[in-house]
């Protein structure tokens, strides 16, 4: 049988929101692009953010701009984001926003007749495009119909509507080829028939999103099993930070069957008060000092401040995502947690019914339709799910170029540094958009000073022996059994709460699981078939789980997504290092490395008695890198 | 606690297949998508079935439930008696590649024919201003997840491969309805294309489309209903059709 081939300029892998305006971006540069999606095109998991996109357009409060945007974002990634990242997210988001617009997209409206925005967790002012409650949904849409009318334009230049953007839908990506150290393509199969595929391309964008099916709980979808993670580590990339993970405090907790889906963020920004079975409504005891200042720490200021943001603190339900996970954690421990080991969560005493079912249209129905929840009348049951991943590819934050790996790009959920130990909520729908469009310029950039790279026959045929090997296996192991225990590893023992001789037992583990995965055996044929898929995707998570845990073991402190029991502070010496996880064929190394400097003009945007919370003595003394 | 639930599953390709009886344990609260997963990995590794977000928010895993297009999603296994046997079956519209997983590609070549949004030439990036009551008629039909239940159901390809081609179905007259009433969108004719292009004529408006849509669009009262009305208007006016009749003479 004859390989099937194609050659682009650019390979978008992954066709979430980071990869579509990544598309558009090498599209519009002049090249040929090729986006894989493994689903239908359309379905990524960007249509499950529903609170909005975070860009400083001032709409709603005349007083926000990018600096206090980039302030916000530092302080909620605890600065150990890359500055110049948050500095471009910053500056660009309100662009790409309106960029949008003038695609199609529908946002809600001011009054003015302007993009509305709403408050969200960390965000100082109102800050929030936003569609309802299905914001992602409508950012999917409009790029999906944006890349159908570029389509339609190169139908009428070209006579073929994909002579030069084509989507690759149920299609799977399993290597990332190189020759010469350079990116030459990539070799995966089509879901549908398990017929393998051969892309040449001296350029890979790769936005595949995140890892959240390595753990138990999660409110990502089966796609997320850290495939673009895993594909960079094995092309020779670096890894960044990939101790940190966000645990969304707000997940369903019952019934079973949607355990882990997302209870969006603006749930609480609309008014939502968390309580527990005393009906204490707990939040007030869990302000960290560094938030004192922002954050209301009694009832009657939290409810003033619905009406008037600008003489009250916040309610501390509006923290970032890591405190409230941890708070809502502590209680349900402490035994003050619901029935179904949550808390409660409740609008229906706050908010009318009709504006309920106004404002948060796709909770009402989730709630009502999967879990017999009407939330217009009584509490939801929440508790903490695995939900975003900070760390990732290392990347060069204007090209979002792969350091040490000539060709390749990465942005969205799977590059990392943007969000340091914490993202805020609202900031990965820009972070998608700004960083999209600049992989897909870098792409552009490169592939029109290298050229072509073609792919040798060494390479393809090393890429197929392993694709064709779990075939060829008899009574081994069963890949969906090793993904479940994956996940009870990395649920137990490197999850919210972490501990040494806890991780130092996952590493073992996790290293156990991925020796016999070697001997995963594929029952059936190649047509469609799960379990062929999940053991492709099984070895990703692998990869994905030993950074995370070897990360997660060498930093001694808690900052963001990554809290040690054993080191419960944060430390501003720590601060200081990222930890580079590499693959060297045979396991995950992990090393640290010095921070980025922030430049002094970025220093001076803040108080320097908040940055002494977070910065050593020298480095405060220092005033920044000039 | 767990019961015992009796599913008759579609096993097999586009060339032969049949319904496959099986026994699998279920929980308090599932839907069926959870009990097919389970048979998939406890009986049947490699039963094919698409799915992803398991929130109703993606529109994946369309299929037929007793006949009917649904979610398995959001189909709760308690919506039916303890004693009946729950059948499941892939999307009758469309053909058969494996088990539940049918080839929806006729949805993505239509979304291709759809003429897209034109944004007026002169108006900047962010300088857009819209009430909300005039972005709401078309945002009723940007919550459409895609999920092709309406296409599915549609009588007019679903027992006719044959209309297919000049038939673009449910989903798309929402988009060209949506594109309309868009406050922006400088493309002119939308409507006369839908009834000449698109096939909006075949449609009468038996209004199955908008009982199944799980996101409760009312696809034939605020879409199709509104631009056929229109499309009549324009056609049948009898000032229009006058003047069309003296533009026709003065050409000659």
């Amino acid at each position: 049988m004859t390989l099937e081939r194609h050659k682009y300029d650019v390979l978008v892998i992954g066709a979430g929101g980071a990869g579509l305006r990544a598309a558009v971006e090498a599209r519009e540069a002049g090249l040929s692009v090729a986006i894989i999606c493994k689903s239908l095109f359309g379905k990524a998991h960007t249509v499950m953010a529903e609170g909005g996109a975070a860009a400083s357009m001032g709409n709603v409060n005349d007083n926000d701009n990018w600096m206090v945007h980039f302030r916000d974002t530092m302080r909620g990634g605890k600065f150990l984001n890359h500055y110049r990242m948050a500095e471009l997210h910053a500056k660009e988001a309100p662009d790409r926003i309106w960029e949008l617009e003038t695609w199609g997209a529908l946002f809600d409206r001011t009054k003015e007749g302007k993009i509305s925005q709403r408050n969200f967790g960390g965000h100082e002012y109102p800050r929030l495009a936003h569609v309802g409650d299905r914001t992602g949904l409508e950012l999917i849409r409009t790029m999906q119909q944006k890349i159908v009318q570029l389509q339609q334009a190169d139908g009428r230049e070209f006579g073929d509507m994909e002579s030069k953007i084509k989507v690759f839908a149920e299609c799977t990506i399993t290597e990332i080829l190189k020759e010469n150290g350079k990116i030459s393509g990539a070799y995966g199969y089509w879901r549908e028939t398990g017929s393998e595929i051969l892309f040449e391309a001296p350029a890979i964008v790769i936005a595949t999103g995140g890892v959240g099916k390595t753990f138990k709980i999660t409110s990502n979808s089966w796609e997320g099993t850290g495939d673009g993670h895993a594909l960079a580590l094995k092309a020779g990339a670096n890894l960044v930070d990939m101790e940190f993970l966000q645990f969304h405090p707000t997940g369903m907790v019952w019934p079973p069957s949607v355990r882990g889906i997302l209870v969006t963020e603006s749930v609480r920004g609309e008014g939502g008060i968390l309580t527990n079975n005393q009906g204490e409504r707990f939040m007030f005891k869990y302000i960290p000092d560094v938030f004192k200042k922002q954050y209301a720490d009694n009832e009657a200021e939290a409810d003033r401040w619905y009406e008037d943001q600008d003489n009250n603190r916040r309610p501390p339900e509006l923290l970032p995502r890591d405190e409230v996970a941890r708070a809502i954690n502590t209680e349900v421990k402490a035994g003050r947690g619901t029935e179904h080991g949550g808390v409660f969560l409740d609008v229906s005493k706050r908010i009318p019914a009709e504006v309920i079912k106004k404002r948060l249209p796709s909770m009402w129905h989730q709630f009502y339709e999967l879990a017999g929840v009407d939330i217009t009348k009584e509490a939801m049951e929440v508790g903490p799910t695995c939900h975003y991943v900070m760390g990732g590819v290392e990347v060069d934050p204007d090209s979002a170029a792969a350091i040490g790996v000539p060709g390749l790009f990465a942005a969205g959920e799977v590059a990392g540094g943007m969000h340091g130990s914490n993202r805020l909520g609202g900031n990965s729908l820009t972070d998608l958009l700004v960083f999209g469009r600049r992989a897909g310029a870098g792409a552009a950039a490169y592939v029109k000073s290298s050229g072509a790279n073609p792919v040798s026959d060494a390479a393809i045929k090393s890429a197929a022996d392993r694709l064709e090997a779990p075939f060829s296996r008899t009574g081994g192991e069963n890949s969906y059994s090793l993904h479940a225990e994956l996940q009870e590893v990395t649920h137990n023992l490197v999850g919210i709460i972490r501990t040494r001789s806890e991780i130092e037992e996952a590493i073992a583990k996790i290293a156990d699981i991925r020796a016999r995965s070697k001997n995963v055996a594929v029952a059936g044929g190649r047509k469609f078939n799960p379990g062929f898929h999940l053991a492709f995707d099984l070895d990703n998570m692998l990869l994905v789980a030993e950074s995370t845990a070897k990360s997660a073991l060498l930093r001694e402190e808690s900052r963001g997504g990554h809290t040690r029991e054993d080191f419960p502070g944060m430390n501003s010496t720590w601060r200081q290092v990222n930890h580079i996880s590499s693959f060297d064929g045979n396991q995950v190394n992990v090393k640290a490395q010095p921070l980025p400097i922030i430049p002094k003009e970025l220093f001076d945007l803040f108080d320097v008695h908040e940055l002494e919370k977070y910065m050593t003595p020298a480095e405060i003394a220092k005033g920044g890198s000039n | 606690m767990a019961r015992k639930l009796n599913l008759r599953i579609w096993r097999g390709d586009s060339t032969d297949g049949g319904l496959k009886d099986v026994q699998v344990d279920v929980n308090e609260g599932e839907v069926v998508l959870d009990v097919i997963h389970r048979v998939q990995a406890t009986q049947m590794g490699d039963l094919a079935v698409r799915w992803n977000c398991k929130a109703g928010k993606c529109g994946s895993c369309s299929m037929e439930i007793n006949g009917k297009p649904r979610l398995a999603c959001m189909t709760q296994v308690a919506s039916f008696d303890e004693n009946e046997t729950i059948t499941v079956t892939p999307l009758r519209a469309f053909p058969i590649i494996k088990d539940l997983v049918t080839d929806v590609s006729f949805n993505y070549k239509k979304a291709m024919e759809i003429p897209a949004y034109e944004h007026p030439k002169d108006l900047a990036p962010g300088a857009a201003r819209m009430e909300q009551i005039d972005v709401e008629r078309s945002q009723e039909f940007r919550k459409c997840i895609e999920c092709f239940l309406c296409q599915d159901v549609c009588h007019v390809v679903r027992d006719h491969e044959e209309n297919k081609k000049s038939f673009a179905g449910p989903r798309f007259f929402i988009r060209i309805a949506e594109l309309d009433m868009h406050p922006l969108d400088t493309l002119k004719n939308r409507k006369r294309k839908a009834q000449e292009e698109h096939g909006l004529g075949m449609c009468n408006i038996t209004k199955c489309c908008t009982e199944v849509c799980p996101e409760h669009i009312r696809i034939t009262d605020n879409a199709i209903i509104p631009m056929k009305e229109r499309v009549v208007d324009i056609k049948y006016d009898p000032a229009r059709m006058f003047s069309a009749i003296l533009k026709r003479e003065k050409r000659d």
